[in-house]
């Protein structure tokens, strides 16, 4: 048995090469390509900075990009947590209570068709500009209505032979609940921060655009445009990347704990 | 004593709305313990009903079931029988092991308990080897094992299945058979078998309830007489073919009836 799971996780283990392989090979021929056409065809750095110069700037202003990084990421960590919580517990009180499903899910649309980031400007109008806290509402808001859809259905959605078998056990709601539905919407919980890590970097300094505190990633990268360092912006825009990267990686080593020899 | 009793139930789904369904009408059934009993008959003809009116997954608009001199909701309370569907059912965020355990832990057996009759559940449906594995990691057959080795691991006297073998292909459909022959005997398990399959049911049965639909209700019940040994020889035998016959006909009865009823009522359409 030992063995065929050693079998199992190197035939994984192939696949993934498989997998990741191509996607790396592209990734440098697109750098490269990238590289030779602001070479090649002689573009100024005002129009596209080359990624040797944009990796230099990189370099040079690491502190201040890590350290911005830490305020946009404290911001969209702060607001991933709180986000994932409330949704999380909303998630349970509407798969218990249908009806108030039937009374929120119309509202949760229609805040979800509204450009949602305009609510910053309105959030920031209602703390003071010194103040963390309109960034880290809008990253909750955001987390929350993801978790809350994904969530919500992995407790609803679970299969009929699962619960008549329950049922016929003479198991509890609650017995139900612990065994059946939160061990099934446990997958939909980490589809959910999967979708919701990177998001809530996003949101974090794309809130930043809407005034407030100049100390993020998103304020950086304004500031930089607006001084002509184009390569400089770029390079706050790969910290960005990398940050969103970083969460998402962390949500998918989570899952991988939470969801350890299970199939997917 | 009898093992199961179905007395005079009838089961009307929407009752008095223009959806109204006449799933069952008046139907009586006695089980004796150790008897293996099958339910077969056309789509609708209430055979799943039945079913989950002896499991108490559904109440009988009218009648009365009984499990071992109990009613069905007390029986289902006690965890008087154990049941198996055509999904497996099994969960796909436990191991094996696990999975055989649920409906001791919902028992309130202690761990050590619970992971013993696992074990010996295992050893019943010859799947020692698995035990901590993950369902995907088994086939079909092996999975509707496990779900056997589940429904029976708080060894009820009764065990009632919904087309456990549907979903599987001919030749591990018949070794299933023979298997799950083998378990009960070795077990003394009364069952409660629904199937669409006419061999199946003369295979495993001791007698055969022929149902018909619109409205539910069982038309016939043949007895088969094939000993209580039987092996892949039983599937060559004269009695074999003889039984299939007649459970043939039977539902052949009720499907000339059943075009009959359709004819007169074409008639009265127009």
């Amino acid at each position: 048995m030992a063995r065929a799971n050693a079998t199992v996780g190197g035939l994984r283990g192939l696949a993934r090469a498989r997998r990741v392989g191509p996607a790396i090979v592209f990734g440098v021929a697109f750098l490269a390509l990238w590289e030779s056409a602001v070479r090649g065809f002689d573009l100024k750095p005002y129009f596209l900075a080359a990624p040797t110069k944009i990796f230099e700037q990189f370099i040079k202003n690491y502190s201040r990009i890590w350290e911005a990084s830490m305020v946009s990421g404290g911001n969209a960590l702060v607001g991933l947590v709180v986000g994932t919580f409330f949704g999380v517990a909303m998630s349970f009180i509407l798969s218990r209570y249908r009806f108030l499903g039937e009374l929120i899910t119309p509202l949760a649309i229609a805040l979800n068709a509204i450009p949602i980031f305009v609510l910053v400007a309105v959030l920031n109008n209602m703390y003071s500009i010194t103040s963390e806290i309109p960034r880290r509402v809008m990253v909750t808001l955001v987390v929350y209505f993801i978790v809350l859809v994904n969530v919500a259905k992995g407790l609803t959605q679970v299969r009929s032979t699962h619960v008549e078998l329950m049922r016929s056990y003479a198991a509890s709601e609650f017995a139900i609940l612990r065994k059946v539905r939160v061990p099934n919407a446990v997958p939909y919980l980490f589809t959910a921060l999967k979708i919701a890590a990177p998001a809530s970097v996003i949101t974090a300094f794309v809130s930043e655009y809407f005034g407030g505190l100049q100390n993020g990633l998103g304020s950086r990268i304004t500031s930089n445009i607006a001084n002509s360092k184009n390569a400089a912006a770029w390079a706050y825009v790969l910290g960005a990347c990398l940050l969103g990267l970083a969460f998402y990686i962390v949500s998918i080593i989570l899952e991988g704990i939470a969801r350890k020899g299970e199939a997917k | 004593m009898s093992a199961l009793q179905v007395a005079g139930a009838s089961k009307i789904f929407n009752q008095g709305t223009a959806k109204q369904v006449d799933a069952l009408v008046d139907v009586s059934l006695t089980v004796d313990p150790g008897e293996f009993v099958s339910l077969i008959g056309p789509s609708g003809c209430g055979k799943s009903t039945l079913l989950r009116l002896i499991a108490n997954l559904l109440e009988p608009t009218s009648g009365s079931v009984s499990v071992n001199n109990k009613t069905a909701a007390q029986a289902r309370l006690d965890q008087d029988y154990g049941m198996a569907f055509q999904q497996a059912g099994l969960f796909d965020w436990r191991t094996v092991s696990k999975n055989i355990e649920l409906p001791l832990e919902l028992k309130g057996w202690d761990k050590s308990k619970r992971e013993s009759r696992a074990k010996e559940m295992l050893e019943l449906v010859k799947l020692p080897e698995f035990a901590e594995l993950y369902p995907w990691q088994l086939s079909g057959g092996m999975q509707q094992r496990i779900a056997i080795a589940r429904a029976l691991a708080a060894h009820p006297q009764l065990l009632l299945m919904d087309e456990p073998f549907g979903a599987l292909d001919e030749m591990t459909r018949e070794y299933m058979q023979g298997e799950l022959l083998r378990i009960c005997g070795e077990t003394s398990t009364t069952v409660v078998f629904v199937t669409h399959s006419i061999p199946e049911a003369v295979y495993l049965s001791n007698r055969v309830v022929v149902m018909s639909p619109r409205p539910g209700r069982i038309t016939s019940v043949i007895d088969v007489d094939l000993g209580s040994k039987r092996n892949e020889d039983t599937r060559a035998a004269d009695g074999f073919f003889k039984s299939i016959t007649a459970v043939r006909e039977a539902l052949r009865g009720t499907h000339a009836e059943h075009a009959a009823a359709n004819a007169i009522r074409g008639v009265e359409d127009r």
